[in-house]
């Protein structure tokens, strides 16, 4: 088994993360694209951790999986907030703050 | 090994092509479904790389509280149970050349880098040495994560909730 592989794997799960950020203007949407980069990250950090044999990247992960809850909890949160305020959850239509 | 080399590369597949139908598919509902798939394939790589503990957590707070969350959210802002007509950006090309630029550099980096490097012999790491870890060295981050959980509990809540009550 190489590292490679898990390091490629992981960056093709963060690229496809990005995409899903970037093209889609449904909040939830965009919400379940940022745990695909949070994954990815994890499959990163588990992998250096089985390399190196040390446990720091294992706990790591666990605290990134404890902050992804809390941050979902916290971006839903808002998601609801916008669409009681505006009827809607399209992100191109938050634009209040553009100078 | 080789057992090993033929069940990453399901869990690969399951986990690219589900997360490729989470970017793309036009009905909310069914994203958050194939999101589970990627998120049992990510659980099922970490149990390869003996990681069991992470594994389990995985499952237990992605696939049982996060989708959760997200079905909550999907259902409360009243988002059809078909296809949404207005859910992607209308310029998509940007986003596809910037993803797969940045696929480029990084795997080219990693094959740079990594290229040969096997990891070692697998070592199961248990709950036991996890917990002892956090319970030791990593005692300050795991406190300072407990308080932040509880200011997320309770700014969701006052975010949340209604004006008037």
């Amino acid at each position: 088994m190489s590292v490679a592989q898990y390091l490629l794997l992981s960056s093709v799960l963060f690229c496809i993360g990005i995409y899903g950020v970037l093209s889609r203007k449904n909040g939830v949407m965009v919400l379940m694209s940022i745990e695909l980069i949070l994954n990815a990250v994890n499959i990163n950090l588990v992998a250096f951790s089985a390399l190196t044999d040390n446990i720091a990247g294992e706990v790591f992960a666990l605290f990134v999986i404890a902050i992804a809850a809390a941050e979902v909890g916290v971006g839903l949160a808002i998601v609801l907030l916008i669409f009681r305020n505006k009827q809607s959850v399209d992100l191109s239509e938050i634009d209040q703050m553009k100078g | 090994m080789i057992a090993q080399n033929i069940f990453f590369s399901i869990l690969a597949l399951l986990i690219i092509v589900s997360a490729f139908k989470v970017v793309t598919t036009r009905n909310i509902v069914h994203a958050a479904l194939w999101l589970v798939l990627v998120l049992a394939g990510v659980a099922g790589q970490f149990l390869l790389l003996g990681a069991e503990f992470i594994g389990v957590t995985q499952i237990l707070v992605y696939i049982g509280a996060v989708i959760v969350l997200l079905l909550f959210g999907v259902m409360l802002t009243k988002a059809s149970i078909g296809d949404e007509e207005n859910i992607n950006m209308p310029n998509r090309a940007i986003p596809a050349v910037i993803a797969t630029l940045m696929f480029a550099v990084m795997s080219y980096a990693i094959i740079d880098s990594f290229r040969g490097e096997k990891l070692p012999k697998e070592t199961v790491t248990n709950a036991a040495i996890v917990s002892d870890s956090i319970f030791s060295d990593f005692i300050i981050p795991f406190e300072a994560v407990s308080v932040l959980l509880l200011a997320a509990l309770i700014g969701a809540v006052v975010i949340a909730r209604k004006e008037t009550a």
